[in-house]
């Protein structure tokens, strides 16, 4: 514990080390364990209070599960995450549960992510009543003003998940992540399923609300434009692993990996009059049951050596708070 | 009218496609102009609802109950397709105009092998023998970038990737060699690498095969990558119309410039996005002038009354650029306070 | 699609709660309102059962086996007694036990269906086992063993052969079809996200699965649940066929559908009365329930508000 102490003397309030989860595949009549999908593999990172760290990749590297399981909403394979000084995959039930209280999580799916029976300010107050946060009207008028907050009006209250639009369904699972007065939020890809001119509001609204409660964000998320807009600091993943983490300018101006370099070319620009040079990445990205040797990236890279089939690189801080896992990217080979 | 060359392979003129539902009469598509020149990407941009792939379907004759085309001219060539019987219709589809979609793996038929899919495409239209078919379908396969065409023209449609079964999808598209390839967000689905491929594949294959393309998206990054011209749709019409330059360069409606302006640009670094305000109004029961008013802050900002009274027209106002706003638009008892 | 919902939200004036939203789709479904009418009629009657003149166990030797006529509706039986006085009576007793079987069988098999569901695992393997070696009991011979054993045994309110006991055994078997829905349901909605949600707020696992996931899955088990019952009705003639039923002189629409198979050819009302009162209170039932899965399906309430 004294290390995670001097940790958090850092400003650190959640922080990842050495995270795994896997996920059995079942097979055969007796469903048998026969392999495993490694989503996440082995990642370390820390998230320092009142930042918001971006965690961007394609779909299926492992970015979504990395947020639940830091919320314990899944159990690790191995690994630990400290989240304000307490193991958050040693504490009994209750201890849990009171924990809760100071991590959340919003969806990507607003409408997957309400009751559909239940009138949203009744899924707002869930938490209140689970928490048994102040006296039964006390609760409502915090819903209430909670609404308020997040651009909703008092009448609702009443109504139903149906009845509202994708921003603001988005709205209301903001609203119901906020009503405990959390400290960090994971937002799993909050603003993927909206319209552009929604999506700007919501992340309006989000960077609103941090600054107001001084929140910490997990941002997730594939869109590289979006992650580096909200983002303090960005972290890539892929297959599994994070392969670079860096500020947000720095990631920007100068992006190390090779994988973050195709990432950021592929991204297409609304800027009509901007002529780029794409690097256009080979293949697709393999499958996590069966992740390539070495480094997970090899077989698409423009810059793979023979070495980067056998040696696995390893994260390394290669300049001040900017790391990668990249043999080809040694502190000899850093521009600055 | 904007006239951007004369040279039209489509030409839709006052298109209005409705749906009659229990809760009214929803105007999808609600009166729209444009034009397509051959070997043309004309990119179709707008938000969910806005009737984008309404009109694509349109297009295609597509539209079933309770939808109903009501009035309109869609001009193929020398054809009006709305008064082409079902059999000159089915002739002209897949051959001449095909079209393909956001979810390439439900288009597929999951149970027949991605190369006798193709190879369907040759029976409807072409007089070959199977062993023709087959080889067609495998260089088909090698076009559009599948490696080891042999192999994969064997497989069934659960065993490619969604990157590669768009692949197979735009090789279907292709297959005709159509003067028209309608791609109702052809990328959507998939992940940034891969969309990058695919845009790539289907700017080579329009250079290599000189097809018009209409490029249906919500995404702008992807209009300015691809698209020569561009019509921005909102609440079933559009809105502003332009060469793509211009469009993202001179913004002119002020939904395109808020569209433009609320998207994050990697790069670019603001405190703060621009939203618009309010949400998209209802198709069934639109606001009596301009779709956009209730949402509009310069028309506020300028004081206009008259928003909220009439629709205004898509008027080109400058070479090549129109817009259907009264920001630019004199009317009776009304001066345009901007002139572009 | 939101937009039309925005546009409800401004103009509503007074919020439509989801009961009555409910209400006004179950109205919509021509079938559910004429079962729920045919039901209420059915009811209602063979609560009034006692305003008519006749009484339904004393014998008429004289008037035996009458043909409907304007005094007797429905005709007589072998003993003279009023055949349709005799139904709305063993409506009583037929309908009780068709509600008590599924009251019963959704007692055990809920909570039963729902552990299995939810913790999935070790809870669900030893929970599956029970439900498959109950399913798997031959049913005639267990119901007949156990209202045997209920009949010597001298247990308080399970009178021999009283409507309680026999819907007692009925309910004991059929829990498993209960149990398996619902274990089913458990397994769809255990996965969504607004599941997730709560526990992410600290929600305990009997709070998830009472508040979160029951209320999703009252459509099916509504439905299950009146199949259910057009089921047991049938059950307790079987019973009281094998002699393990309701005994006469109580009527039931089961012993009177049974009795009425002796005289099949001559007397054909006996048993066309009975069992048109069958056929229509399962059907009305089910047609009630279909309306009210319509009803109650979120999805189909979001689509229709969508299109």
């Amino acid at each position: 514990m004294t290390q995670d102490k001097a940790e958090n003397q850092n400003g650190e309030l959640v922080v990842v080390k050495d995270l795994v989860k896997y996920f059995p595949v079942r097979g055969g009549v007796l469903r048998k364990i026969v392999n495993w999908v490694q989503a996440v593999d082995g990642i370390s990172f820390s998230i320092r209070k009142g930042e918001t760290l971006g965690l961007v990749g394609e779909s299926g590297c492992g970015k979504s599960t990395t947020g639940r399981t830091i919320l314990h909403l899944l159990d690790p394979t191995s690994g630990t995450v400290v989240f304000n000084d307490q193991n958050v995959f040693e504490l009994q039930r209750q201890e849990m549960k009171v924990l809760r209280r100071d991590m959340q999580i919003i969806f990507q799916d607003p409408y997957a992510s309400l009751n559909p029976r239940r009138p949203i300010g009744e899924s707002i107050k869930a938490g209140l009543n689970i928490h048994q946060v102040g006296t039964p009207t006390e609760r409502t008028e915090m819903v209430l003003d909670i609404l308020h907050k997040v651009g909703l009006e008092d009448y609702h209250y009443h109504r139903y998940p149906h009845e509202f639009s994708g921003g603001q369904r988005q709205r209301i699972g903001i609203a119901r992540a906020i009503a405990l007065k959390p400290k960090f939020i994971v937002c799993d890809e909050p603003v993927s399923a909206l319209d552009v001119s929604i999506q700007s509001q919501v992340l309006n609204l989000l960077q609103d609300l941090q600054d107001e409660f001084g929140l910490t964000y997990l941002f997730i998320a594939h869109n590289l434009s979006v992650v580096e807009h909200i983002s303090d600091r960005v972290a890539v993943m892929y297959l599994g692993k994070i392969i670079e983490l860096a500020s947000r300018d720095d990631l920007y101006s100068n992006p190390l990996h090779p994988y973050t370099k195709a990432l950021m070319s592929a991204i297409p620009i609304p800027k009509p009059s901007l002529r780029r040079t794409r690097t256009i990445l080979k293949g697709e990205v393999p499958s996590p049951l069966d992740p390539p040797s070495g480094c997970r990236f090899h077989p698409r890279c423009p810059i793979a050596t023979e070495q980067c089939s056998v040696e696995e690189p390893e994260f390394v801080e290669v300049m001040k708070d900017h790391y990668v896992a990249c043999l080809g990217v040694g502190p000899q080979n850093v521009r600055i | 009218m904007t006239e951007h060359s004369d040279q039209f392979l489509l030409k839709i003129r006052g298109l209005k496609t409705y749906f009659y539902t229990e809760d009214g009469v929803v105007k999808a598509v609600d009166g729209v102009d444009f034009n397509v020149n051959r070997g043309e990407i004309l990119g179709l941009v707008g938000e969910s609802g806005c009737g984008k792939s309404v009109t694509a379907l349109s297009i295609m004759q597509l539209i079933r109950k309770p939808g109903k085309i009501v009035e309109g001219k869609i001009s193929f060539g020398s054809v009006n397709l709305r008064e082409l019987p079902l059999e000159d219709i089915q002739e002209i589809r897949g051959n001449r105009i095909s079209m393909i979609f956001q979810q390439p793996q439900t288009s597929l038929n999951p149970v027949i092998t991605v190369g006798d899919q193709l190879a369907e495409v040759f029976e409807i239209h072409a007089d070959l023998n199977n062993e023709e078919m087959r080889e067609k379908s495998v260089e088909l396969l090698r076009t559009v970038g599948i490696a080891d065409p042999e192999q994969k023209a064997l497989a069934y449609p659960h065993e490619m990737s969604g990157g590669q079964a768009q692949r197979v999808m735009i090789a279907m598209g292709l297959a005709m060699r159509p003067e028209l390839l309608i791609a109702d967000e052809p990328t959507t689905a998939l992940d940034v690498t891969i969309q990058a491929q695919i845009l790539d594949l289907m700017r080579d294959l329009r250079n290599e095969l000189g097809t018009a393309v209409i490029l249906i998206t919500h995404d702008l990054g992807v209009i300015a990558e691809m698209a020569d011209w561009v019509a921005v749709m909102y609440a079933g019409q559009i809105v502003e119309q332009a060469g793509v330059v211009p469009l993202f360069d001179k913004p002119l409606h002020p939904y395109t410039r808020g569209l433009i302006n609320s998207i994050p640009v990697l790069g670019e670094t603001k405190h703060r996005l621009a939203d618009i305000d309010g949400v998209v109004p209802n198709l069934v029961d639109l606001p009596k002038g301009c779709n956009f008013a209730p949402r509009c802050k310069a028309r506020k900002k300028y004081g206009l009354s008259i928003c909220e009274e009439i629709n205004p027209d898509l008027k080109e106002i400058m070479p090549n650029h129109s817009v259907r706003c009264w920001l630019y638009q004199d009317a009776e008892d009304h001066k345009a306070p901007l002139k572009p | 699609m939101p937009r039309k919902a925005d546009v409800k939200n401004k103009t509503m004036k007074s919020p439509e709660t989801m009961s009555s939203l409910v209400w006004r789709r179950f109205r919509r479904h021509p079938g559910a309102m004429a079962g729920a009418i045919i039901l209420a009629i059915l009811i209602l009657s063979v609560l009034l059962a006692g305003l008519s003149p006749f009484d339904p166990e004393i014998s008429d030797i004289k008037n035996r086996f009458q043909p409907p006529s304007g005094n007797h509706l429905f005709g007589t039986d072998g003993l003279g007694r009023d055949v349709l006085v005799r139904i709305l009576y063993g409506g009583r007793v037929s309908l009780s036990v068709g509600f008590l079987v599924v009251g019963i069988s959704l007692a055990i098999g809920v909570p039963i269906g729902s552990a299995a569901g939810y913790f999935g695992g070790w809870v669900d393997n030893v929970l599956s086992k029970v439900i498959d070696a109950t399913m798997s009991l031959p049913a005639l011979m267990f119901m007949i063993l156990l209202s045997a054993i209920l009949r010597e045994i001298d247990a308080p309110f399970l009178k021999s052969n009283s409507t309680l006991t026999i819907s007692l055994v009925l309910g004991v078997l059929s829990w498993p079809t209960a149990a398996r829905l619902v274990r089913a349901i458990f397994f769809t909605f255990r996965e969504m996200e607004y599941v997730t949600a709560a526990k992410a707020l600290g929600a305990s696992n009997l709070r998830i699965i009472i508040s979160e996931i029951l209320p999703n899955g009252l459509g099916p088990i509504i439905v299950e649940s009146t199949l259910g019952i057009g089921y047991a009705i049938m059950e307790e003639s079987t019973l009281s066929f094998l002699g393990f039923g309701i005994m006469p002189p109580t009527p039931s629409w089961g012993n009177m559908l049974d009795k009425a198979q002796e005289h099949l050819s001559q007397y054909p009302w006996l048993a066309i009365f009975p069992g048109l009162m069958i056929f229509l209170a399962i059907i009305s039932i089910n047609f009630i329930g279909d309306g009210m899965r319509d009803a109650l399906d979120p999805y189909k309430i979001l689509a229709q508000i969508d299109e």
